[in-house]
């Protein structure tokens, strides 16, 4: 990269890692204080006060450097086999959320289809489609979880059902736009050669939607971690990101909680990257790319 | 040359490739029903290029429109090489240029053409070769592996003929194909087109709001007028098939087109 492309990065970074030092040092100040009261310290100086309150063991906002040593700890120094690894834990929620993203967008695209092709069904269908996504997942998840345990479907699929109610909908949303994005003249060139339904929807409709598609993609993926996660909170007892989440604001261990936060972020940024290559080796088959 | 046609002539003149008898059509919009298409008779003869030009309103596309079972009539017949349109379209019986390209961007240029040809199922070599005769006869050999946004707007245009020409249908209907492009480029593809014409021997109904376009290339103007969509006259127009761009400074074509000019002025006063 360049440097006149690198350095505006490098500052926003640096200015967001001051600005949580700062906010580090202001919100811990408090509680570290108690700890050197209660240790009957009285002689810190202000550097002593900033230098205790960003190594604490239980910080209300841990820093920075704290999170990085958590992560080479969980992520490096951890075998991925060991429960206490974040690797082993980040594994069983990269598979719910695929398994959960492949079925969002799966069902997604189907009901794009059928509401590009029943008219009747965009008025019938939709506003259900829209009210599923008014529900707050967190009350939702533990349901899902409950009726699906009634039919004996335990372990990932529950988690991945919840990924999937997620990711489906902006997948719908993004298709059926897609899928009726061609103009008018490209639709009536269809016409005059009586196309059937189906060429039409091969050949014109499909390859059309094609930008929207990757779109869709990565907001439904992004979606599928989420609903992966919270899934976990749900049923913590078989691990994930979620699970650790919920584990360390159990034992108040915020390096852990934020620890776990950017792993699933990293999590989502990779998935969502990996369709973004995907989206550009297409686009230039398909001579989008300029 | 403007006589009602019944439709049962059409047995008796095999040559006849477009009979419109008592034709109109009007659209239902938000404000009531506009009558784009009233008492419309016209009949084109095979080899013939026929040119429609009016002012914008005037119903000349929809009328191209309803040609090609694009529009529905409301009144009237169409007989497209004596059948329905919707049969003549189902038999594909013509090729449409449209006013844009309408290319698919995600197909280059040998697919694009290749398009019609896939849909109405030709097999792999046929549609090659076909594919190669379409761009030599649009001057586009060479382009075949490019994708549309590498290609000029007429250089757009000449693919998308040869698209409306690779499945060889006997009727091309074109609408203000040349619209959109500039005078110089306008020129040379309107001595190309004629030069298509000659050689293919098709049957071309083509939209134009140019007076010189259409006194160049055509055998009949019809002259439209607008509200409702009607045509006004038909002037004969008989130069030479293999003429050339210069015939537009001879006396003969500047009356033709002063012909053109007359009619349209009776036909449409821009104070309505």
């Amino acid at each position: 990269m360049r440097i006149e492309r690198a350095l505006p990065v490098a500052i926003i970074v640096g200015a967001l890692i001051a600005i949580w030092y700062v906010g580090a040092i202001l919100m811990n100040t408090p509680l570290q204080r108690d700890f050197f009261a209660n240790a009957g310290r009285t002689d810190y100086s202000a550097a002593d006060l900033a230098l205790a309150d960003l190594n604490m063991d239980r910080p209300k906002l841990p820093a920075p450097h704290q999170i990085v040593a958590e992560l080479d700890k969980t992520v490096l120094e951890t075998a991925p086999t060991s429960k206490r690894s974040l690797v082993y834990h980040a594994l069983i929620t990269l598979q719910e959320t695929l398994l959960g993203f492949a079925i969002g967008s799966a069902l997604g695209i189907g009901l794009a289809i059928l509401i590009v092709n029943l008219k009747v069904l965009e008025k019938s269908l939709m506003p259900w489609i829209v009210a599923s996504q008014t529900i707050p997942i967190i009350a939702l998840a533990p349901m899902i979880v409950v009726i699906l345990n009634q039919f004996d479907i335990t372990g990932i699929l529950p988690k991945a059902v919840i990924a999937a109610y997620l990711s489906f909908f902006p997948v719908t949303v993004g298709m059926v736009k897609g899928l009726r994005s061609p103009d008018p003249l490209q639709l009536d060139l269809m016409r005059t050669y009586c196309a059937t339904r189906a060429q039409t929807f091969l050949k014109l409709r499909a390859p059309a939607s094609a930008p929207f598609f990757f779109a869709s993609m990565k907001i439904g993926v992004a979606a599928a971690l989420v609903g992966a996660v919270v899934a976990e909170v749900t049923k913590s007892e078989d691990g994930g990101l979620g699970a650790r989440l919920l584990a360390g604001s159990y034992y108040g261990q915020t390096v852990q909680i934020w620890a776990a936060l950017f792993a699933a972020a990293a999590l989502s940024a990779t998935l969502v990257g990996l369709i973004g290559v995907a989206d550009r080796i297409v686009s230039r088959r398909m001579g989008f790319a300029r | 040359m403007l006589s009602p046609l019944a439709i049962n002539e059409k047995a008796a003149d095999s040559a006849r490739v477009i009979d419109i008898a008592d034709l109109s059509l009007s659209f239902t919009t938000a404000d009531g029903p506009v009558q784009a298409l009233s008492g419309i008779n016209l009949a084109v003869e095979r080899g013939q290029f026929i040119s429609f030009i009016g002012p914008s309103g005037c119903g000349k596309t929809t009328l191209l429109r309803a040609v090609a079972d694009l529009e529905t009539p409301s009144a009237g017949a169409i007989r497209v090489n004596g059948m329905s349109p919707q049969e003549a379209r189902a038999n594909r019986a013509y090729g449409y240029v449209f006013q844009a390209p309408a290319l698919y961007p995600w197909r280059n240029v040998e697919r694009n053409i290749a398009l019609p040809l896939e849909i109405m199922g030709y097999p792999k070599a046929d549609r090659e070769a076909r594919v190669a005769r379409g761009l030599d006869l649009v001057n586009l050999t060479g382009f075949g592996k490019k994708f549309p946004w590498q290609l000029s707007g007429g250089m757009q245009q000449r693919a998308s003929i040869a698209r409306a020409l690779s499945f060889d249908p006997d009727l091309l209907l074109m609408d203000e194909p040349f619209g959109a492009l500039d005078e110089i480029v306008r020129d040379k593809l309107n001595e190309q087109l004629l030069r298509l014409w000659d050689v293919t021997k098709k049957t071309v109904l083509f939209v134009t709001h140019s007076i010189p376009e259409a006194v160049f290339l055509s055998t009949r103007i019809v002259v439209m007028s607008p509200r409702p969509g009607r045509i006004h006259d038909v002037i004969e127009c008989g130069f030479p098939r293999d003429r050339t761009l210069d015939i537009r400074e001879t006396p003969e074509f500047l009356e033709v087109a002063n012909r053109v000019r007359h009619g349209l002025r009776e036909g449409h006063s821009y104070e309505d």
